[in-house]
Parts: structure tokens; sequence; C-alpha cells
């Protein structure tokens, strides 16, 4: 079962919920995974502490034209829809930062001028975290296209039973390709007004890939009503409030798993989890 | 000699538009005669990326031999390269100011582009 971490806003505690699920499920003997697809700034590691034994580049396809063939017909200008491939004048330019990999031009290159060479965009690193096994993706600074990359970390998932995809903050595609595989998504949210207005943003999200989907409120305080009324009004499931907590706030700043270091934490997660397999119809 | 200047508005006392790719119209205008055309640039001005590719494509089907604008970003650059357009910088106040520098020889010929792809 895979179970994406998602949130809409940035520093709402998608990690902290992630790796504490991960750590927790390890516990009862399942084979458990952790792939950090926020590879733009993965810190998973911080947390679970991996030892990485196997590193290798991700790479992505881009088109080269060979000048001595092309026509100059401009049926591979014509198909790219991001300006990544464009005929001007008497030239052909490619520019690799924009290419999706799509591969449409060479395929439309009604002489074959155009053949694919594989650019390096990022690395993939993949080790074990006590009985976790420990995938994560790092996007090169500078480039801007992060799918391929976390194509690349999911792609190292094996047979666990339990795998926690931690993925990126938002919701364009970045974060569509974090979680769409999911068989259930969890929407880690704060009770502020910006964690209130890209839960909204996320939840529309999650209705349109028809995942299914519960709510974990971090910091939680008691008389905040905003989020928890949404969810009674969008018919949303909470699937746990976390307590705002300074002793798990000191935790998180010592780069400890609060469910490992903390006592009521592993409960807590644990319940979470019982939560998130019940919700999604498989009983452990 | 023909060359597009790019333009907040639709005629030749309009406003430099300081940047190429989003540029709200192009103008091209007959450096001899003073006379011009408008080209809407909409298009680009709304596209999440490539505006300044598309706007450097746009230019070149113009047939013009400048263009004179505020700020080229790089990828621009190289399209307006390709396309064997020269690139005058720092234009600023009106269309027709910009012309009259232009042909006093007062703005500056770039030889790269002068800042990062969206810059505003």
């Amino acid at each position: 079962m895979q179970i994406a971490i998602a949130s809409g806003k940035g520093g709402t505690g998608k990690t902290t919920v992630a790796t504490n699920l991960a750590w927790v499920a390890s516990l009862n003997g399942q084979r458990v995974a952790y792939l950090d697809c926020d590879v733009e700034e993965p810190n998973g590691h911080i947390f679970l502490k991996p030892e990485i034994d196997d590193r290798r580049p991700v790479g992505k396809l881009v088109p080269r034209v060979d000048v001595e063939r092309c026509t100059l017909c401009g049926q591979c200008d014509a198909i790219c829809r991001f300006s990544a491939i464009v005929r001007i004048g008497d030239k052909v330019l490619v520019y690799p930062e924009l290419c999706h990999a799509c591969g449409g031009c060479a395929l439309a290159c009604p002489v074959d001028a155009i053949s694919e060479t594989s650019i390096e965009i990022g690395v993939l690193e993949t080790g074990r975290a006590g009985a976790v096994e420990f995938a994560q993706g790092l996007l090169k600074i500078g480039q801007p296209m992060s799918p391929p990359v976390i194509r690349s970390v999911k792609a190292t998932d094996s047979q666990a039973d339990i795998t926690i995809v931690d993925a990126p903050p938002g919701t364009s595609c970045p974060v569509i390709e974090a979680v769409r595989d999911a068989d259930f998504i969890v929407l880690v949210t704060e009770p502020t007004p910006f964690g209130l207005h890209d839960l909204k943003l996320a939840v529309d999200m999650v209705r349109v890939l028809k995942i299914p989907f519960g709510v974990v409120i971090n910091r939680a305080m008691p008389n905040g009503t905003d989020i928890r009324s949404f969810c009674k009004s969008r018919r949303i499931k909470i699937l746990k409030e976390i307590p705002d907590d300074r002793d798990l706030a000191e935790a998180y700043s010592r780069g400890a798993v609060a469910a490992q270091a903390l006592g009521g934490y592993k409960e807590i997660f644990a319940d979470l989890l019982e939560s998130i397999l019940k919700a999604e119809g498989i009983s452990k | 000699m023909k060359i597009v200047v790019t333009s907040q508005g639709p005629d030749l006392n309009s406003q430099v538009d300081p940047r190429f790719g989003r540029a709200k119209n192009f103008i091209v205008v007959d450096t001899e005669t003073e006379e011009f055309t408008v080209h809407d640039n909409t298009q680009n001005l709304n596209a999440a990326q490539g505006a300044g590719i598309q706007a450097g494509r746009t230019v070149a089907d113009l047939g013009v031999e400048a263009v004179v604008t505020g700020n080229v970003g790089p990828k621009a650059f190289a399209a307006l390269q390709a396309a064997g357009i020269k690139i005058f910088l720092g234009a600023s106040g009106t269309v027709k100011e910009a012309v009259k520098k232009f042909k006093a020889g007062e703005l500056q010929d770039a030889s790269k582009a002068n800042v990062e792809g969206h810059w505003m």
C-alpha cells in the first residue's frame, strides 16, 4: 500500500508525519519504504538518518538536432508546447531546461534529424534507515524540472508492504507526480489562514485525482475551529490532530523522530497509521 | 531600416515596455519614414514559460533588423541571435524618443543578455 503525505502549504509538517509513520509502521515486522519525493529540498534523511549505499545520476532525454539532415520544416517546433525546440530563421534552437522529455519532436521529425540524448538533472540515493528502506531524489541546483527525478525515486519502490511517499508542497506537476500512484493521501495542514487556504487547493487537487484522502491537523489548538468546520462542511475525515507541543518542536529541532524520542507520540502515529489503513479499507 | 520597439501602448507616443518577452506590443517602425504597425503580444504576455523565445520568433517573422527594448533575458537573446537580429537595450521614454535615440546611435548594442529570465 502506498501512502502519500502532501500538504498544499509548505512547512506544515509533511516530513514529520511521513518519517514518524514510516518508523511506527516498521515496528510490526512489515516491509516499509520511505521515499523522499520532495527532491528540491529532501530532508527526511535528517530524521531517519539512513545509510546510503547507492548513488546514481538521474537523466532527462532532450533532443539533439542533426543540422545536416534538418530541412527546417518546423514540425518539431509545432509539436512542442513548451518552446523547448524552436525554428527561428534558418536555425533550430533547443532549450534543454524547458524540455519535458516527451520525445514528441523526434517522432514528428519527418527526416529523422532529431535524436535524444540524456542530460543529468539530479541524483537518486538509496539505502536503509534501520528497518526502513530509504530512497531520496536530489534535483541539481538550477534545474527546473523535477518530475523525472521524482519518477526515479518512486521506481525504487520494491515489494514493501507499506510505502510512505513524502511529497513536495504545492499542487503543481511535482506534487501530482509524487502522489498520483498513491492508494491514500494524507494532507497535513496547520491552523492558520495560510494552512486553510492551501488545504482547500490541495483538497481540490486530490479530488481531481480521485484518490481517497484524509487530513492531519498539525500544531492543533483547542480553539482553532476553521479547519475543523471546513473539513466537516466538505465531509473530509480528520485522521488525527497533532498537538501544538513544545516538546515535539524541540525533538524536531534535534532531528529526532518524535515517535521514537518522546512519550506518547508512538501511540499518536500508530493510531494515525491505523486510521489510514482503516480508511483505505485495508485492516492490517 | 525596419526595427521593432517594445511598447506599452499602440502608437509612437506610448511608453517603451522595458520587457521584451512579455512586452504588451511590438511596434514595427520604419526609421526613414517613421511609418509604423502595431503587433499585439498578449499571447506571450500570459505564457507561463517560453515567452521570450516565442517573442523572439514573432519578431523574426516580422522581418526586422533590430529590436529596441529595455531588457532581454538569456533565452530570448539566443532566439534573436539565431535570427540575426540586433538587440539594443536600455530604451525608455516614448517609442518616438527611443527611435530617435536609436537613429542617433545612443542605445547600447547588446552583446549578451542583460537580465536573468523572469527578472520582473
